[in-house]
C-alpha cells in the first residue's frame, strides 16, 4: 500500500530522517516508537506528504507521491490522518466537519463528469449527482459513522463546546468519512486528559479489528503490544529496530531501543 | 447670538426652501456607496493578496505574484489617496482614452484599489492569527490551499479582523471628503455649495459634521452588534 524508499528529510542543516526505507501492506497496523525529537511526526507526516521529503520516494499505491509533479490532494483523499491535535474546522459543526471533504470532492467529481459528458468523452456515470443527493448521502454516511463512535447527539455542537476525547472521536469520524485506504494517527491521545485516552484508543481498536491499514506513533505501549503487527522504532534519523510486538519487547536487536524500553519500562 | 440665529436662518432657507437638503441627500448617497463599494472591492483585493502572500514560496510562480502583490501595496500605502484619485481621473482615464468618466464610480474603484491594500495587510494579520492546524486538517483531507482558506482559514481570520475591518469602513466614509478633487458630490461638497451661496460657511460645516459624525457611531454601532452575533454563532472564543 505504502512503500518507501531512501526518505531522507532535512530542516535546513539539521537531517531528521537518512535514508529510510519502510513497507507497509494492505491491513498492516504499524506503530512507530521512539523518543521525543527523534522523527517520529516527521516520518509520518512524509508518508502523505504533508512534509516534502528532501529526497528519496513515497509510493501510494505504486505512484510516487513525493514527486512535484502529482496532484497530492487526490491521493491525500485516501490516506486519513489524525493529529495530536484534532484540528477541527473550529467554524464548523461536527456534522459539517465531517461532511465538507467528501462533499466538496462528490460535487468536483461530479462537474468533471458533466463537463466530459457534454464534450462527449469517456466519464464515469455514477459520477454525475446532484448537489442534493451527495449532501444526503455525505449525511447518511456521517451519521453511520457518528452512530459508531456514539456522538450522534452532539452532531450540531461546535468543536469548542466539545470534551477532548469527544474531539478526537470526530476527528477520527471526519477523516473515515473519506473513505481512506490508510490512516495515519499522530500521537492521538497524547493531548488528552488520561481519563479520556481510553475512548479514543477503543475506536482506535475497532477501527483496527475492521481491518483498516494504520500507521500509529503513540507513546501507548499497551495499544502498541496489543494492536500492532509491528512496532517500528526511530532513532538517530533511522529505522533502528522493525519487529512484531513480542520481540521488540522482549527482544529488541537495537542497544538504543534496550536503553530507550529501560526508561519508559519499568 | 443674533448674529447666529440669522446665520441659522439663511442655512435653513437654502437647505429647505432653496432645495439644498436634496443636493445633501445625493451627497450621502455617493459618500455612503463609495465607502461601501470602496470597501466591498477592498475585502475582495485584500483577501486575494493576503492569501498569496501567506502562500507557501517553495515555487517561482508563487514568488512573482508575492513580489507583484508586494509592489502595489508599497504603492498605494507609499502615496496619498488624493494622488491616486488625481493621477486616475486626470492622467490615468485620459490616456486611456476614456472620456467622461462618472467621477463617482472612479471614487469607488481608486477607494476599492487603496483600501485593497490596507486591508491585505488587515486579512494577513487575521489569516496568520489562525490556528495553522485547520489549515493543515484541511489538506490532510485532500483539501487544496485555495479551499482550506477561503472556506475553513479566511471565515476564522474575518471574525477575528471584524473591529479592525468596521474601522477601516469609518476611515473610509471620513475620508470620501475628498473626491470633490475630481469634482464628484458628496456630504462635504454639498455642505460646501449651500455655504458657497452666501459665503457663510459655519452653519453648514456644522451640521456637516455631525452628520459624520451620526454615521460613524451608527457604523461603530453596527460593527458590534455584528461582532456579538458572530460571536454567539460559534461559541470558539
Ligand atoms: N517544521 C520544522 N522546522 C524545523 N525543524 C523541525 C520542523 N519540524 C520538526 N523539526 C525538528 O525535527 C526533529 C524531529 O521532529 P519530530 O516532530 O518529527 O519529532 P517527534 O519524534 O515527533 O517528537 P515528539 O515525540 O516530541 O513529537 C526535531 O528536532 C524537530 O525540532
Ligand atoms: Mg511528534
Amino acid at each position: 500500500m505504502i512503500e518507501v524508499c531512501n526518505l531522507t528529510k532535512k530542516f535546513g542543516d539539521l537531517t531528521v530522517l537518512e535514508n529510510i526505507d519502510l513497507k507497509i501492506e494492505k491491513g498492516e497496523k504499524v506503530v512507530i516508537l521512539g523518543p521525543s525529537g527523534s522523527g517520529k511526526s516527521t516520518l509520518l507526516r512524509c508518508l502523505n506528504c504533508m512534509e516534502d521529503p528532501t529526497s528519496g520516494c513515497i509510493f501510494f499505491h505504486g505512484v510516487d507521491i513525493a514527486d512535484m509533479k502529482v496532484d497530492i490532494n487526490v491521493h491525500r483523499q485516501k490516506i486519513g490522518m489524525v493529529f495530536q491535535h484534532f484540528n477541527l474546522f473550529n467554524n464548523k459543526t461536527v456534522i459539517e466537519n465531517i461532511m465538507l471533504a467528501p462533499v466538496y470532492v462528490a460535487k468536483k467529481k461530479a462537474r468533471r463528469a458533466s463537463i466530459r459528458k457534454f464534450f462527449g468523452k469517456s466519464y464515469v456515470a455514477e459520477d454525475i449527482k446532484k448537489v442534493s443527493e451527495i449532501k444526503s448521502e455525505a449525511r447518511e454516511n456521517a451519521f453511520r459513522l457518528l452512530t459508531q463512535v456514539d456522538l450522534v447527539e452532539k452532531a450540531n455542537e461546535y468543536p469548542s463546546r466539545l470534551s477532548g476525547g469527544q474531539k478526537q472521536r470526530v476527528a477520527i469520524v471526519r477523516a473515515l468519512a473519506m473513505n481512506p485506504d490508510v490512516m495515519l494517527f499522530d500521537e492521538p491521545t497524547s493531548a488528552l486528559d488520561p481519563e479520556m485516552v481510553g475512548e479514543v484508543l477503543e475506536v482506535m481498536k475497532d477501527l483496527a479489528e475492521s481491518g483498516m491499514t494504520m500507521v500509529v506513533v503513540t507513546h501507548e505501549m499497551g495499544f502498541a503490544r496489543e494492536v500492532a503487527d509491528r512496532i517500528i522504532f526511530v532513532a538517530d534519523g533511522i529505522i533502528a529496530e522493525d519487529a512484531p510486538p513480542e520481540e521488540f519487547f522482549d527482544n529488541p536487536k537495537s542497544p538504543r531501543l534496550r536503553e530507550f524500553l529501560s526508561k519508559v519500562i519499568h | 447670538m443674533d448674529n447666529f440665529g440669522y446665520k441659522v436662518e439663511l442655512f435653513l432657507k437654502d437647505f429647505i426652501d432653496a432645495g439644498g437638503y436634496r443636493k445633501v441627500i445625493a451627497g450621502l448617497g455617493n459618500t455612503l456607496s463609495i465607502a461601501v463599494v470602496g470597501l466591498i472591492i477592498g475585502i475582495l483585493i485584500g483577501t486575494i493578496i493576503a492569501a498569496v502572500r501567506v502562500f507557501p514560496k517553495y515555487k517561482l510562480m508563487p514568488r512573482i505574484l508575492n513580489g507583484i502583490c508586494s509592489l502595489y501595496v508599497e504603492f498605494f500605502r507609499g502615496t496619498p489617496m488624493v494622488v491616486q484619485l488625481l493621477l486616475s481621473y486626470y492622467v490615468l482615464l485620459p490616456l486611456l482614452g476614456v472620456r467622461g468618466a462618472d467621477s463617482v464610480v472612479v471614487a469607488m474603484v481608486v477607494f476599492g484599489l487603496n483600501s485593497g491594500a490596507y486591508i491585505s495587510e488587515i486579512m494577513r494579520g487575521g489569516i496568520l492569527s489562525v490556528d495553522p492546524g485547520q489549515m493543515e486538517g484541511g489538506r490532510a483531507m485532500g483539501l487544496s490551499f485555495g479551499t482550506t482558506m477561503m472556506k475553513i482559514v479566511i471565515p476564522q481570520a474575518i471574525k477575528n479582523i471584524l473591529p479592525t475591518l468596521g474601522n477601516e469602513f469609518i476611515t473610509l466614509i471620513k475620508e470620501t471628503s475628498i473626491v470633490s478633487f475630481i469634482a464628484a458630490l458628496d456630504l462635504y461638497k454639498a455642505f460646501n455649495d449651500i455655504g458657497t451661496n452666501n459665503y457663510e460657511f459655519i452653519v453648514p460645516y456644522l451640521v456637516m459634521a455631525v452628520i459624520y459624525i451620526l454615521l460613524v457611531l451608527i457604523i461603530s454601532i453596527g460593527v458590534r452588534l455584528m461582532e456579538r452575533s458572530l460571536r454567539k454563532g460559534d461559541r470558539s472564543m
